[in-house]
């Protein structure tokens, strides 16, 4: 099997306060292959964003990686110089957020931002930028590129402005693309358009991609795996379909339960009682457990293991079928 | 029998003047733009149920929202309302924004109680409220926090006690629970469900995932650039949706129990409103489209399984 192109293992992120560390991201490990996409899914609060923020070196002081390291291709990256991670953002990972207006300047045509990035990151010529520019254009699917690469971004619909944006994270050619909630401020239609762009340039590219999200249904059709983030901790990981289909972790089915279907009616949704605990609320043990309906003594004192079915729940001590705990 | 009608809008239409400055026009020779953010639209609630609205940013959803509780005036057409017109209420979509954060949980709770009645007596309020906050599935002790101390979906609560406590008969909810979390959102529709069977809630529900208003929906409406292009009973429009543009929708969200992984996307986006291309709105992305579409404008014709449908090909 060939090396992932990203490894995380056993990160971990904190924020300093007056009532001790706030622990944002706690003790995830993830990989991601070559023209794979995992997704990752979590509500609000839960670490998705963090983890992918930390992966970019973008954790804003005074938070911190306080534990665990990052690999892109084998190498550390975690702990890099602001001036080694500069090399590296742009260049080898590229970024892709959720709103398109504010990821483009105002003030400078797309023609000339695309160029900007492509020389900072490539080292070409003006005239041979120019050109690569309107080539991206053309494969992130913009009509008539060459007519619109002198235009600025608010001339642009929020459909063709996030085509941009991925147009920009491609120029440096990076092997990994970390894409938060990319179609979230755009309309189902426009989604699907950006999605399937997505999936097309990892798999013509053979990037690797982080797709971080809370649409499910977005994770199910665009992902091949999937990591299920709660209270900053990993419930679950594991192929797409399976996890749909058959969630393993108690919040994972409850999650799964509480999305209303398109092609079925329920008279009730499955509801998980609560929310999910601030950072400063975190409870011992399994940090589901308050809200989960088949928690055990354990589950209140002891922290779960991720088990080899890759499902962070004591359930599994006993019914591990997919191989050793990890 | 024929269910009781009690909200009918007929030949609805909001025009904006989104002109720009007079001197702007004078020296750059522009016209004045107009924007037909509602342009035509008909339907009828019957008591008990729920009418929901569907349809990308910008189909004019949320100006019928704010067209029927009477936030802004129509510029032509009507609606009726068949009871008393302060029992309408209104649930927004951010409950950060809608609640005062001035306040504490009990005073909005009870503002629309002493609007209706200003000689109640204020234990009598109170009682009210507290009996509100239970509704909801918050504590009577709750009314003394301010609504800062609350998570998105707890405030969505407090925004529903609020409405509740204007004992309405019709309540208008604007994309609800977009602003929440999956778990919360269920949390939240369920809510909304057991409240409407409790109290015989009439509900305008508008929301752009087609999900949620097949779950919460007896009739639904799919607007598309200001106009209903198809409105139907649930079941008939799921089955046998018959728009192209209920179609493109029900192909394009993502699915969890039926993934479509190597979907083609349509291509195209919903056009300006203020530049709506000529005769039928969807036509410049419609796979179906007929000569007659780029001339005409197709006007609503009953469809097959009840309800009605603008389009050529579909009559």
């Amino acid at each position: 099997m060939s090396d992932p192109v990203l490894e995380v293992r056993n990160l971990r992120v904190e924020f300093p306060s007056r009532a001790g560390a706030l622990v944002a991201v706690d003790d995830i490990s993830l990989s991601i292959m070559r023209g794979e996409v995992l997704g990752v899914v979590g509500e609000s609060g839960a670490g998705k964003s963090m983890t992918g923020m930390a992966i970019l070196g973008l954790i804003e002081p005074p938070g911190r990686i306080a534990a665990g390291e990052i690999r892109l291709k084998g190498e550390r990256i975690d702990g890099l110089s602001d001036r080694a991670l500069e090399a590296i953002r742009g260049r080898r990972i590229g970024a892709i957020f959720q709103d398109p207006l504010t990821s483009l300047n105002p003030l400078f045509t797309v023609g000339a931002q695309l160029a900007e990035t492509i020389r900072l990151h490539l080292r070409l010529g003006k005239a041979e930028a120019r050109a690569r520019a309107l080539a991206l254009m053309r494969e992130v699917g913009i009509p008539a590129a060459e007519s619109r690469i002198d235009h600025y971004p608010h001339q642009f619909s929020g459909g063709m402005r996030q085509r941009i944006v991925i147009a920009l994270a491609l120029a440096g050619e990076p092997e990994l693309i970390i894409a938060d909630e990319p179609t979230t401020a755009l309309d189902v239609s426009i989604q699907a358009q950006i999605l399937a762009l997505l999936k097309r340039l990892c798999r013509d590219r053979g990037m690797a991609a982080m797709l971080v999200t809370h649409d499910m249904g977005v994770i199910a059709e665009t992902a091949d795996r999937v990591a299920v983030l709660y209270a900053g901790r990993l419930a679950e990981i594991g192929p797409v379909a399976e996890v749909v289909r058959r969630p393993r972790h108690p919040y994972t089915q409850g999650l799964m339960g509480s999305i209303p279907s398109l092609r079925r009616d329920v008279e009730a949704l499955t509801q998980i009682p609560g929310s999910m605990p601030r950072l400063d609320a975190i409870p011992p043990g399994c940090a589901f457990n308050p809200r989960c309906g088949r928690a055990t003594p354990r589950c209140r004192t002891e922290r779960p293991p991720l088990f080899g079915g890759a499902s962070a729940c004591w359930l599994e001590a006993g019914a591990d079928d997919r191989g050793a705990a990890a | 029998m024929k269910p009781e009608t009690l909200v009918e809008a007929a030949g609805l239409h909001r025009r904006f003047d989104v002109s720009a400055p007079w001197l702007n026009r004078v020296i750059e020779r522009r016209p004045r733009q107009i924007l037909n953010a509602v342009d035509g639209v008909d339907f009828r609630i019957a008591r008990g149920e729920t009418l929901a609205l569907v349809g990308e940013s910008g189909c004019g959803k949320s100006t019928v929202a704010k067209l029927v509780t009477g936030l802004i005036r129509p510029t032509e057409g009507s609606i009726a309302f068949m009871g008393d017109r302060r029992r309408i209420q209104m649930i927004f979509q951010d409950p950060y924004a809608s609640l005062n954060p001035r306040w504490r949980v009990a005073d909005i709770v009870a503002e629309p109680i002493r609007t209706l009645d200003r000689a109640r007596p204020t234990p009598e309020v109170a009682r009210r409220v507290d009996e509100l906050l239970e509704t909801v599935g918050l504590s009577p002790r709750d009314g003394r926090k301010f609504p800062h101390e609350f998570s998105g979906g707890q405030r969505q609560r407090i925004s529903i006690a609020r409405a509740l406590a204007g004992e309405p008969e019709f309540l208008v909810c604007d994309e609800p629970t977009s602003a929440l979390d999956v778990s919360v959102q269920a949390q939240i529709l369920n809510l909304m469900k057991r409240l409407q069977k409790e109290f015989g809630l009439t509900y305008l529900f508008i929301s752009h995932d087609l999900s949620v208003v097949r779950h919460m929906a007896d009739v639904i409406a799919v607007m598309y650039l200001g106009r209903i292009v198809e409105m139907a009973p649930k079941a008939a429009l799921f089955e046998a949706p018959s728009h192209p543009y209920t179609r493109l929708l029900l192909d394009t969200i993502p699915d969890l129990t039926a993934p479509r992984r190597d979907r083609a996307p349509m291509a195209g986006e919903v056009p300006s409103p203020i530049d709506p291309p000529k005769g039928c709105a969807f036509q410049p992305r419609c796979p179906i489209a007929e000569a007659r579409c780029t001339r005409e404008r197709p006007e609503p014709t009953p469809r097959p399984g009840g309800g009605v449908v603008r389009c050529f090909a579909r009559t």
